[in-house]
């Protein structure tokens, strides 16, 4: 596909880790906060193209990896009722709640319907009067535009059978609770060049100034990627501190203006609780006073309590780049994708999935260093 | 959570949040809401993520880095 | 669409009844003036008598539940013979006899029944299997998906029965064309997908390909088709059988770009997307040029058999170098959005 194909050609792939081992001479730790890029980094093997001095941290990059666990019992709930048509991404089927997922709810019968576009499960609320459509709102700044308009499109229809049910999270305030963590240790930041379509460069520019860090707005594809990893590499070499774009084919400084004008029109900013990270404050999105009437939580009357991870879980940690899923005991374990202990193997943007799926078995992996020249 | 796959628009039609596209993925065909790009039209490419088009892609800058590369290359 | 050869009141029983089950006078009806009408003269008696060469025979049993019913490239007609046919020919035997069950639904179309009869007749013919003996359920409204189909297929053994225990180190492995076009083609249908061209099933009968090779005298060491699950659960399935890496190169491996665009939209993985007519010969690699040239152009040398292992593992070279695992998948398709 044009736009994608050619941001995967492994000559320039090659061409571009050849630079950053050139100028690669200290260990750095870049970390990208964006689960599409944990699975592109993964799936194509950068971690291992790149020099050994460098480390690729794994951010709570992953909405579906976050969404807390008492959500998902609200979503598990929420689709038990019979006059309820429950909407999701297809991702959000097997985050497991406190007992169960919403796979296992639809095989009991549950009317449980995956979409892949909000604006899907608005017109099942046009085409099915009768019964009440809600919608899991789930995602970072990338796909909360989408969310605002299916609640536009809902309004301006004239529906009063949907809602949605909102988990929506924002990307810089994670990245701020990281860096004021005297535990972590990160260099710089592959920032999610989706949500910067959306948001601009506003956000990370403050917080380069604010904590002197380098950023590198990234796309997805390989070559993408190592563009921004090669830009953070230059900073940190060079001791420059600064944001750069190296993913202009997509964003503009001021972001995506229209999006930002539908996401000040329905929602409003809030505190958040990041399941494996806690509470962090102004860190999410939910429905403003306008649109309380599309909000399925107030609308069906429910309160979502607090429940505790349970077991052996690190997410927490894997979240903020502090451990990596290998030194997790549990890790190929009793947790796997078919069994995911926390929300990290969950998805297949969650790191622990990600290794799972691509590097599994780690010792493998420092066996076969090498890269194959010919094709 | 940002996966966002480009298309190019082959045509379109209705207002402001209603807009919405037929867009060209390789040979797949998709109806993508084309609110949040206002000024795209036929012929231009879009990113597009859960049905919604996100950002129209700068063509000129695409080719730029993608040129860059090649003289890396040689 | 009705065969006007066809004897079957369609104008009277338009749609499927129960009683078309009940073993009475409508479910003789049914039986002669459509069945055996289609299928030629099926023994009607509660079994039929085989004529056997004195080979080994080899047997598989398979059910076809397919929704739609009717999609580009195929029906669940084609599919249930040519599914049979394929698992006969993966053991090495040449399919002979073919037993057809019916579940029908309540309310099924008279002509939809046809059109399936008529598409397994045509694939029988093509396949040169017969059809010597089947059964008709009927079930309520709402409780079936229009028509399930179960076949038990026999075939004689034609050289030696193959399978994941006689897969060898340094093995090639071939693969006789690209992947996901019957998963993706029933996608499309299912979600409404459009493509231009159309995406067809790849469902087709692979007795034809095993036949050349065994007659051109190629020592077979395993085959195994591609179905549910597709290139990513048939090869971790025969590495766990046979306890041996797997080694690929995914450059080699071909992915149309129909099927690699959409894969692109929906999250898909094309490793994992069906295939109804593709299938992965395992030889020594002496005779990997030979095979290839009797599989056709589309055949592809995908890797090759590696070392002794515990559990299934698949190692893919990706287009940059870097060895990556190709894990079995979970059996749900549930896209990316992330």
């Amino acid at each position: 596909m044009k736009y994608q194909e050619e941001f995967r050609d492994s000559r320039k792939v090659r061409a571009i880790v050849a630079q950053i081992r050139k100028m690669t001479t200290k260990h750095w730790r870049v970390m990208e906060v964006c689960g599409g890029q944990t699975h592109s980094i993964l799936k194509y093997g950068l971690d291992e193209l790149v020099p050994a001095g460098l480390e690729f941290l794994h951010g709570p990059g992953c909405p579906i990896c976050v969404t807390p666990t008492e959500v998902i019992d609200l979503a598990l709930e929420l689709s038990m009722r019979e006059t309820i048509l429950f909407c999701s991404f297809g991702d959000m089927l097997r985050v497991p709640g406190s007992k169960e997922d919403l796979l296992s709810l639809k095989a009991r019968g549950a009317n449980i319907q995956m979409v892949y576009s909000p604006l899907d499960a608005v017109k099942l609320a046009k085409d099915h009067p009768d019964k009440e459509v809600v919608f899991f709102a789930v995602g970072f700044e990338t796909t909360a535009p989408a969310n605002a308009l299916s609640v536009l499109h809902a309004r301006q229809l004239g529906l009063r059978n949907y809602s949605i049910l909102v988990s929506q999270v924002l990307v810089p305030p994670a990245i701020e609770g990281l860096l004021r963590n005297p535990e972590t240790r990160i260099d710089a930041f592959l920032a999610a060049g989706h949500v910067c379509t959306i948001m601009g460069e506003g956000d990370y520019e403050r917080l380069v100034e604010n904590y002197q860090i380098p950023i590198a707005i990234t796309g997805f594809e390989p070559v993408d990627i190592l563009e921004g990893l090669r830009s953070c590499v230059d900073m940190l070499e060079t001791g420059k501190v600064a944001l750069e774009n190296q993913y202009k084919r997509s964003v503009r400084a001021n972001g995506n203006p229209a999006a930002q004008q539908a996401l000040k029109e329905v929602f409003e900013v809030k505190n958040q609780r990041w399941r494996g990270l806690g509470e962090l404050s102004k860190s999410g999105l939910g429905l403003n006073e306008k649109y309380q009437e599309y909000d399925a939580a107030r609308k069906f009357n429910l309160n979502a309590g607090h429940k505790k991870e349970t077991g052996n879980c690190i997410s927490g940690e894997i979240l903020m780049g502090l451990k990596k899923p290998t030194d997790c005991p549990e890790f190929c374990n009793r947790c796997h994708p078919q069994n995911p202990l926390g929300a990290t193997m969950v998805s297949e943007e969650g790191a622990c999935h990600a290794y799972y799926l691509y590097k599994k078995r780690g010792a493998h992996n420092h066996e076969q260093h090498r890269m194959r020249l010919s094709i | 959570m940002c996966l966002a796959v480009p298309g190019k628009i082959q045509s379109y039609e209705g207002e402001e949040i209603l807009r919405e596209g037929t867009v060209q993925f390789g040979s797949l065909k998709k109806k993508v809401n084309l609110a949040f790009v206002p000024d795209a039209e036929k012929g231009d490419y879009v990113l597009v993520h859960a049905g919604v088009a996100i950002s129209k892609i700068d063509e000129a800058e695409a080719l730029r880095v993608l040129n860059e590369l090649e003289s890396l290359e040689e | 669409m009705s065969n006007i050869e066809c004897a079957f009141p369609f104008n009277e029983y338009p749609h499927v009844l129960l009683a078309h089950g009940g073993g009475g006078k409508l479910a003789d009806d049914l039986i002669r003036k459509l069945f055996a009408a289609t299928f030629g003269d099926v023994n009607r008696h509660d079994g039929a008598l085989l004529e056997l060469p004195p080979s080994k025979l080899v047997m598989t049993t398979d059910s076809f539940v397919v929704t739609p019913l009717f999609f580009p490239g195929g029906s669940i007609g084609k599919l249930a013979v040519c599914g049979t046919v394929n698992d006969l020919a993966m053991c090495g035997a040449r399919p002979k006899f073919l037993s057809l069950s019916f579940i029908l639904e309540e309310g099924l179309p008279m002509e939809i029944l046809l059109q399936v009869c008529q598409d397994i007749k045509s694939t029988a013919d093509a396949c040169e299997v017969s059809i010597v003996t089947g059964d008709t359920k009927v079930v309520e409204r709402g409780k079936g998906d229009g028509i399930y189909i179960n076949t038990t297929g026999i075939g004689s053994l034609i050289n030696k029965f193959t399978g994941p225990e006689t897969i060898l180190e340094g093995d090639a492995i071939i693969l006789n064309g690209d992947l996901g076009r019957h998963g993706m083609a029933i996608m499309a249908q299912r979600e409404g997908l459009e493509f231009e061209p159309e995406i067809e099933s790849d469902c087709a009968n692979l007795w034809a390909d095993v036949k050349k090779i065994t007659q051109a005298g190629v020592p077979i060491h395993c085959m195994r088709d591609l179905t549910r699950g597709g290139l990513a659960s048939c090869l971790n399935e025969l590495s766990a059988q046979a306890s041996r890496k797997i080694h690929l190169e995914s450059s080699a491996i071909s992915i149309s770009e129909p099927v690699g665009s959409a894969c692109e939209i929906l999250g898909l993985n094309p490793y994992t997307l069906a295939c109804e007519g593709r299938f992965v010969l395992f030889v020594s690699s002496e005779y990997k040029e030979d095979a290839m040239q009797l599989m056709g152009p589309a055949a592809a040398c995908i890797g090759y058999v590696g070392e002794i292992c515990e559990q299934a593992t698949v190692i893919n070279t990706n287009e940059l170098g870097v060895e990556r695992f190709m894990e079995q998948p979970n059996g749900d398709l549930l896209p990316r959005i992330c």
